[in-house]
């Protein structure tokens, strides 16, 4: 049954990042089109630009909460596609302990870059 | 116990599509743009952290990805997005059995009706909306870089 | 009409051959000749050595699955000319290890619709053992598990399936679709004995809908669909919203009831 509990919130994480990395993806690549939460200037990656969004406490935890989901999402659907090489089964301990320590690591780099901005320059 | 030739198709079992119906397409290509995501995600969880240092390493870090290859694969990471989230969206109400999408149980009459007939509306409108999307897309890149 | 067409079967005996090969043979064919009777004809005409698996020739039995222009189907209910007008190829069921010529060793099937308990089970054991009377259930109960009971476990969604192609720990859509078949069965309260094999690491989680067991199956068992209903089962578990549901009680007949005017006594019992 643990795998249903995994399962399950590998969708959740798909499900929040539907609206979430689609949130991201409109700023970044319909950014012409559309032109949202572009507070300085014209361009969208410019760090005036990036730093505005960053120093909202809004757009940090969304941040937070997408570097989770997107990470767990992703790590478990790479995982379930080597749970079914079964030619790598003397392997899949070790990936199940190595992608929970690999995520963990990853999500601490992510999250920790939007809370020390914050801390830093907000 | 006798001789025994091992036929397992191996992982080209996932891709071969010979005489396959559609979903089995969209299954290889949702791994291929779910893998493509994350190896980018990756990259991108470092690069955009950078920015706790200041600006001069952030416009360094934006001027060393600032090359052609890089802005294409960004593209590429946005189609793929396009792609993976509409048909995963797809897949979740599927899987999680929703009778709307692939309906209920029912005794089969020939020529036989399957759950696949049933979500293929669906499938129609996630696919229609991922191509509206990618020419969206499409417009804004070619505005931004002026190819 | 009549037609010539070229066979291209793929040969292997474990006795002589390392590798499997491929052999041609001219096969004349009339519209409305089936591959197995094309098979017949070979072995009549041309080699007698073609070893295959075949019964009813008429899709019930499922033995005579087998790979033809790479799709899975029952030799016996499809038409050569609906395939091909030119060559057919044809090989053993990909996914199973291969005995001779077109025979796959179907034995990791049954083994692994054995491991999801496919049989009633119940926790009144002394009804299930002696039972006095009969189950009750409504044809709205059966419709519920009907279609996945049409199975003829032929062994082609395996072949089909894209995750069986790679993982040997994976039961497969026809013993996920039988596991299913039984869970939602009323006279069966097996549920709870059969999730952890199904909710584990190589269980129901594999499925990605690719949804080619549903387009080979030759009886209309959709198995995809199955296997999407036995995932809501487990998550609806898991978050606790999955109604019990009532065990089929015996029902006997009525004590005191008459039968009604003309309508005549049911005939004596044969066996006592």
């Amino acid at each position: 049954m643990r795998e249903t509990k995994y399962w399950f919130w590998h969708i959740v994480c798909g499900f929040v990042m539907l609206f979430l990395l689609g949130l991201h993806m409109i700023i970044m690549h319909l950014d012409e089109i559309l032109g949202v939460f572009k507070f300085a200037g014209e361009r969208v990656l410019a760090f005036e630009n990036v730093a505005s969004r960053s120093k909202m406490i809004g757009f940090a935890c969304i941040y937070v909460l997408l570097v989770g989901a997107a990470l767990y999402h992703g790590l478990y659907g790479l995982r379930s596609m080597l749970l079914e090489l079964s030619m790598i089964k003397p392997l899949h301990r070790l990936i199940n302990i190595g992608f929970w320590i690999l995520g963990v690591i990853l999500f601490i780099v992510g999250a920790a870059g939007s809370i020390i901005f914050i801390i830093r320059f907000g | 116990m006798f001789k025994r030739y091992k036929n397992y198709l191996g992982i080209a079992g996932w891709g071969v599509g010979r005489r396959w119906g559609i979903e089995r397409y969209l299954y290889i290509l949702h791994r291929i743009t779910g893998l493509g995501i994350l190896s980018y995600f990756l990259l991108h969880i470092f690069v955009t952290t950078s920015r706790i240092f200041g600006e001069e390493v952030w416009e360094f870090m934006m001027r060393s990805v600032d090359k052609p290859i890089f802005k294409i694969g960004e593209f590429m990471v946005f189609l793929a997005f396009c792609f993976h989230g509409l048909n995963g969206l797809r897949l979740i109400f599927i899987e999680l059995g929703f009778k709307l999408a692939i309906g209920e149980a029912e005794e089969p009459v020939y020529p036989y009706k399957t759950s696949l007939n049933k979500q293929r509306p669906l499938l129609f409108v996630c696919m229609v909306i991922c191509i509206v999307l990618v020419i969206l897309g499409g417009i804004n890149f070619i505005r931004v870089f002026h190819f | 009409m009549k037609r010539e067409i070229i066979f291209k079967i793929l040969r292997y005996n474990p006795d002589n051959n390392k590798k499997p090969f491929y052999q041609e043979y001219k096969v004349e064919i009339r519209e409305g000749m089936t591959v197995l009777d094309a098979l017949h004809k070979i072995r009549e005409t041309d080699d007698p050595t073609i070893s295959m698996r075949f019964s009813c020739r008429m899709g019930v039995c499922g033995s005579c699955a087998m790979l033809i222009n790479g799709k899975p189907q029952l030799a016996c209910s499809t038409q050569v000319l609906e395939v091909s007008k030119k060559m057919i190829i044809l090989a053993p069921l990909p996914n199973y290890d291969i005995i001779k010529d077109l025979i796959p060793d179907l034995s990791v099937l049954f083994e692994k619709h054995l491991s999801m308990k496919p049989y009633i089970k119940r926790d009144d054991i002394k009804d299930k053992e002696d039972p006095k009377e009969e189950f009750y259930q409504s044809p709205e109960d059966l419709v519920k598990y009907l279609q996945f009971a049409y199975c003829i476990k032929c062994g082609i969604c395996l072949a089909a399936c894209p995750t069986v192609a790679t993982d040997r720990d994976y039961p497969g859509p026809m013993p996920l679709t039988q596991a299913y078949r039984y869970c939602v069965d009323t006279r069966d309260n097996g549920y709870k004995d059969r999730k952890d094999v199904l909710g584990d690491s190589h269980g129901v989680f594999r499925c990605h809908y690719a949804g080619e067991c549903s387009n080979a199956c030759p009886k209309g068992v959709d198995p995809a669909k199955a296997i999407q209903f036995m995932k809501r089962m487990l998550v609806f578990d898991y978050l606790k919203l999955l109604k019990t549901k009532k065990t089929a009680q015996c029902l006997g007949k009525p004590k005191d009831a008459k039968r009604m005017e003309g309508i005549p006594a049911p005939p004596e019992f044969t066996i006592k």
